[in-house]
């Protein structure tokens, strides 16, 4: 870099130190004003955010793959030691999901006949949308996943993100190719779920911890712990009976619960929605835009073939 | 004049070396590592990067490019924007008042004066953070991710003088 010498650097420096402070000052200022406009204008920062996770996506899709070939190793060297405890373990369970099997298939008759007989409003079916889990931003302060999925894909803000043992969290932003997922204990969580066998009303509300709070739970309600929570449906998009998890913790200073999410392998999510089935579209309509990607799977199911626990 | 041409290109590539090492640490720091219990404690490679070069080359590192590296920290963080942006900037600041005492000084007495450094970075983030939600957030997550950001530092910064001493001489 050429230096000005001689008099005129007696008067550059000084005001080039001094261009250099002010240059700061303002950037300190900028700061400060994205703090007011992250405050303000909650659609402007979405749309940021989104542009930039679109524009990170496919190095983070590439770079999280090796992680996860890894972890899969590790976890199948974990598996490969105790193949035969554990195949003991499932064939016991798979005979009592046997059992289960038969029992649902009895109810679901019999809730179709009893259907049919007070002539009910068939439940409206779900669509999925199937997504890799490529960012977890970390840190102490935010409880999200980024996915490769967006609204190429379908994928709406507001969906629920479930997992094969239950609800993750919602779909909060939305790009191109991916999607930012607000995750049950998040601290600016709050799911309507339902409670226990009553079925009583209740919000999930996360607080950073794994374990989220229930709040608003109606005075003299009855809660012990092993309950089930699942999503209520109420107030919006998400569909109802979702499991979230079982009631943890009974106490004076919160009710709090175990999600059924194993959050240390959170590979794929799955982004469900209603799907108004002869109100907006016919339900074979959506099977034609069925895209060849792999990880764009969409499926129709009605809801009442939602995989549920078989626990109670 | 191809010689030239190259060689400068060559110059610039190096110049951008410290931002862009530092973009690829923030982007690769939000890689699920599906480690349990891990995440929330994940170490803030950013911070780490902008101390270390903002000591040994500023020019390299100016405000401008701390910002940014702030922002895309907040926006790819998913939490309030300004947050890093400013701390990355405040840290800056309180580095480059002792910035010549500090590029003179030993590897331990640098890294020595990262701990208080990252720790005024840490409480203000956190303050910040309960501010913009109106609500106190349990610190313990932040105590951790401080430890193991300053745990870190050594590797890193070791890293980091390697590739100095091999791209910016």
């Amino acid at each position: 870099m050429k230096r000005p010498s001689g008099s005129i650097s007696h008067i550059t420096t000084p005001l080039r130190a001094w261009a250099h402070r002010f240059a700061f000052l303002l950037l300190i200022a900028s700061a400060f004003g994205l703090m007011l406009l992250g405050k303000m204008d909650t659609l402007l920062v979405e749309r940021a955010r989104s542009t930039v996770t679109d524009a990170v996506a496919p190095l983070l899709d590439a770079a999280s793959r090796p992680a996860d070939a890894i972890n899969d190793m590790i976890d199948s060297l974990g598996e490969m030691a105790d193949l035969r405890g554990e195949n003991a373990l499932l064939r016991r369970e798979n005979d009592r999901l046997r059992s289960w099997q038969a029992l649902a298939r009895e109810l679901e008759a019999e809730n179709a006949a009893l259907r049919e007989l007070t002539h009910a409003v068939p439940d409206s079916s779900l669509r999925f949308v199937s997504a890799r889990v490529i960012g977890d931003p970390g840190g102490a302060f935010a409880r999200s996943v980024l996915v490769n999925a967006g609204a190429r894909e379908g994928v709406v803000k507001g969906q629920a993100a479930i997992t094969s043992n239950g609800l993750a969290g919602r779909v909060a932003e939305v790009g191109m190719q991916s999607a930012r997922v607000l995750l049950v204990t998040d601290i600016n969580s709050r799911i309507p779920v339902a409670v226990g066998s009553g079925r009583d009303r209740a919000i999930l509300a996360g607080d950073n911890s794994v374990r989220p709070k229930l709040l608003y739970l109606a005075p003299g309600v009855d809660v012990a712990p092993g309950d089930r929570v699942v999503t209520s449906g109420h107030g919006g998009a998400f569909p109802p009976g979702l499991p979230v998890g079982i009631v943890s913790q009974v106490g004076e200073g919160a009710l709090r619960i175990q999600p059924f999410v194993d959050w240390a392998h959170l590979e794929y999510l799955r982004l469900a929605d209603y799907e108004l089935s002869g109100v907006l579209m016919a339900p074979g309509a959506m099977n034609g835009t069925i895209s060849a990607d792999a990880n764009q799977v969409r499926e129709h199911k009605g809801a009442k073939g939602k995989p549920q626990r078989a626990e109670r | 004049m191809n010689q030239t041409v190259w060689t400068r290109l060559d110059l610039v590539a190096r110049s951008l070396f410290p931002f862009a090492l530092t973009l690829l640490l923030v982007m690769g720091s939000i890689v699920p590592l599906r480690v349990p219990d891990f995440s929330p404690i994940m170490p803030s490679l950013g911070l780490i990067s902008i101390y270390f070069w903002v000591i040994y080359r500023p020019d390299l590192m100016p405000g401008w490019a701390v910002f940014l590296l702030g922002l895309i920290q907040d926006l790819l963080g998913g939490g309030p924007l300004g947050i890093y942006a400013l701390v990355f900037l405040l840290t800056v600041a309180a580095v480059g008042a002792q910035r010549r005492f500090l590029a003179t000084g030993s590897f331990t007495l640098v890294w020595a004066l990262f701990l208080p450094v990252a720790a005024a970075a840490f409480v203000l983030i956190w303050l910040l953070y309960c501010l913009n939600l109106n609500m106190l957030i349990d610190p313990r997550s932040t105590m951790f991710q401080y430890l193991t950001t300053v745990a870190v530092y050594p590797c890193l910064a070791w890293l980091f003088a390697q590739a100095q001493r091999a791209l910016l001489r």
